[in-house]
């Protein structure tokens, strides 16, 4: 049987797209969109992962039913600072009933193979941000 | 006289890194590998002896019971107690210091006073935090930079309330080797019980009741190279003769009617239900290994690995270390920090060159809060640890620098 580090030497021959999701995540990482406070917002949700104590908050401006703007703010590991970033990149300016629908692999497509672990670093900030946008519409929150 | 031990030779023993050769396994505070006798004892038992023990008058149910037994006397000269009677076997450390908290919690009152440390795993915390609703008070004792316990405040802390003093006696995420015989002491001139627990301590050094003249200590064999789901809950006779049983059921009845029941003898009385017997089987084993190298020789080992990973460690640029950095005062555990890098992050790109450490809070946040921190890298040793390992989590930290920062 293969031992498990042998199976991860067999990954290692396709690094070529792994070094791009990593850059693309440091750049998100190092230099993060939306990432700060913002004044005046219609609403503001906040979540941390126990795990590991990563915590993100998120606020927006709402116009006719859009996220007029949204920034993020908190501390957290690469991974989640990263899938903040580029949340706020992404939902700016949409519907909150589409951002709503955002799903799950659509952020986690993001990051090529990532463990169990780590994929709640990864989905903090959707879920965060589902958080908020129910509570300013009056809606249950989805369980995750 | 400590003997310098081969840590080479021992890896050979463990068939994991047989497999996974490149793995630098430095997470042993959270569980240890097991060695092939230790996997092997816990096979055989079930390839030849397995029956019920306690229960069947036919032979390998009489062999089973012989060897559950046996692995309760192992235990109790392991840790010199007084004899099998006060070697209850759990689940884990957790389950021990809950059967503690919760037989001891059932006859506190309003007003008693349990004093802990701000060092504590939560297993050591939250079990005590449940009486708070019977209206007992916790009372925590602080540690010092250097990861010292403030003793002073123990003598403040202790007063006529306090029935218990549970506090750990190595700390999981400082290192840090508490005087666990100065505090018994003090609890006992207070006329509070004791409570020790000895998860990190145990594996690593020699603990003797006895001399620590504790009334409780609890351990898991999985941190010592023994299976899991065996904990151990050390008990004085006297305590454990008053306590009332934790859980309840088969086994740790003498005789049962329609409306009462009355116990077993000791240590029965604390063990409901089939136990963990291939668990316990494995553990001996574990413990046989362990005395084969000798405590002595392993907390040696040990503090050499750790003086070395200490060093090397501090030569590296924005990285702290937490408590003392004196390794005689420490277990082989090293939790830091590395500015500007989250601890999951660091992990993670340790883990694509083979090496495992711990990144969170440890299971210790009132710890990590005192530290003023979310989260820690955490490396631990063991027998098997080598100093190249330490230089590989050394160059991989710089690794990790470079990607992320
Ligand atoms: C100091 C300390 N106490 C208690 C425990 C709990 O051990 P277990 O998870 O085996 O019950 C641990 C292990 O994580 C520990 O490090």
């Amino acid at each position: 049987m293969q031992s498990y580090w042998e199976m991860q030497e067999h990954f290692d021959v396709i690094p070529m797209d792994r070094q791009a999701y990593v850059e693309e995540v440091m750049d998100h990482y190092k230099n993060p969109r939306g990432k700060g406070k913002l004044e005046h917002a219609d609403f503001c949700a906040k979540d941390e992962n126990p795990l590991c104590g990563d915590e993100i908050s998120i606020c927006a401006k709402v116009k006719a039913g859009k996220l007029q703007e949204i920034k993020f703010d908190g501390h957290g590991c690469a991974i989640c600072i990263a899938s903040s970033s580029m949340l706020m990149e992404k939902a700016t300016g949409m519907k909150m009933e589409k951002a709503l629908k955002i799903k799950r692999e659509d952020v986690l497509s993001n990051f090529g193979e990532i463990s169990p672990v780590r994929t709640k670093c990864a989905l903090l900030s959707l879920k965060v941000l589902k958080l908020g946008i129910c509570s300013f519409l009056g809606k249950k929150a989805p369980l995750e | 006289m400590a003997v310098k031990i081969n840590p080479k030779r021992i890896r050979k023993d463990f068939p994991i890194f047989s497999r996974e050769r490149k793995l630098a396994y430095l997470d042993n505070a959270a569980t240890t590998q097991k060695p092939k006798c230790v996997i092997d004892a816990e096979k055989n038992f079930y390839g030849s002896t397995n029956a019920n023990v306690h229960r069947g008058l036919y032979k390998i149910s009489e062999r089973a019971t012989e060897m559950y037994e046996k692995a309760h006397e192992k235990t109790a000269e392991f840790v010199g107690a007084g004899g099998m009677q006060e070697i209850i076997f759990t689940r884990n450390a957790t389950e021990s210091l809950n059967v503690v908290a919760g037989s001891i919690g059932k006859t506190l009152k309003a007003g008693d006073e349990v004093v802990l440390t701000l060092m504590e795993h939560h297993s050591n915390i939250v079990p005590w935090q449940q009486l708070q609703r019977k209206g007992v008070k916790l009372r925590y004792v602080g540690f010092g930079k250097d990861g010292k316990l403030d003793y002073n405040e123990f003598e403040q802390c202790i007063g006529k309330n306090t029935k218990v003093v549970s506090f750990v006696h190595a700390s999981n995420v400082l290192g840090s080797i508490n005087d666990a015989k100065k505090i018994c002491k003090i609890a006992h001139e207070n006329g509070a019980i004791a409570v020790v627990d000895g998860a990190q301590s145990v594996p690593h050094m020699e603990v003797d009741v006895k001399k620590m003249d504790c009334d409780f200590l609890a351990f898991s064999a999985h941190k010592m190279l023994g299976p899991m789901g065996i904990g151990i809950l050390y008990g004085k006779e006297e305590a454990l003769l008053k306590m009332e049983p934790f859980l309840y059921g088969g086994d740790m009845i003498k005789s049962v009617g329609k409306f009462e029941a009355s116990w077993n003898t000791l240590p029965w009385k604390f063990e409901a239900g089939t136990p963990n017997v291939a668990g316990a089987i494995g553990f001996s084993a574990a413990i046989g290994y362990l005395e084969n190298i000798g405590m002595q020789n392993v907390r040696k080992h040990e503090e050499e690995i750790t003086e070395y990973a200490l060093r090397k460690l501090s030569e590296i640029g924005g990285l702290e270390i937490y408590g003392s950095r004196n390794a005689q005062d420490r277990l082989g555990v090293i939790s830091f920090n590395v500015e500007g890098l989250h601890p999951h992050d660091v992990a993670a790109l340790l883990d694509e060159e083979g090496i495992a450490i711990r990144a969170g809070h440890a299971c210790a946040q009132p710890l990590l809060a005192q530290l003023g921190v979310n989260a820690v890298c955490r490396a631990s040793f063991y027998v098997y640890n080598t100093k190249e390992e330490v230089d590989r989590l050394c160059k991989a930290i710089g690794k990790c620098k470079s990607i992320l920062m």
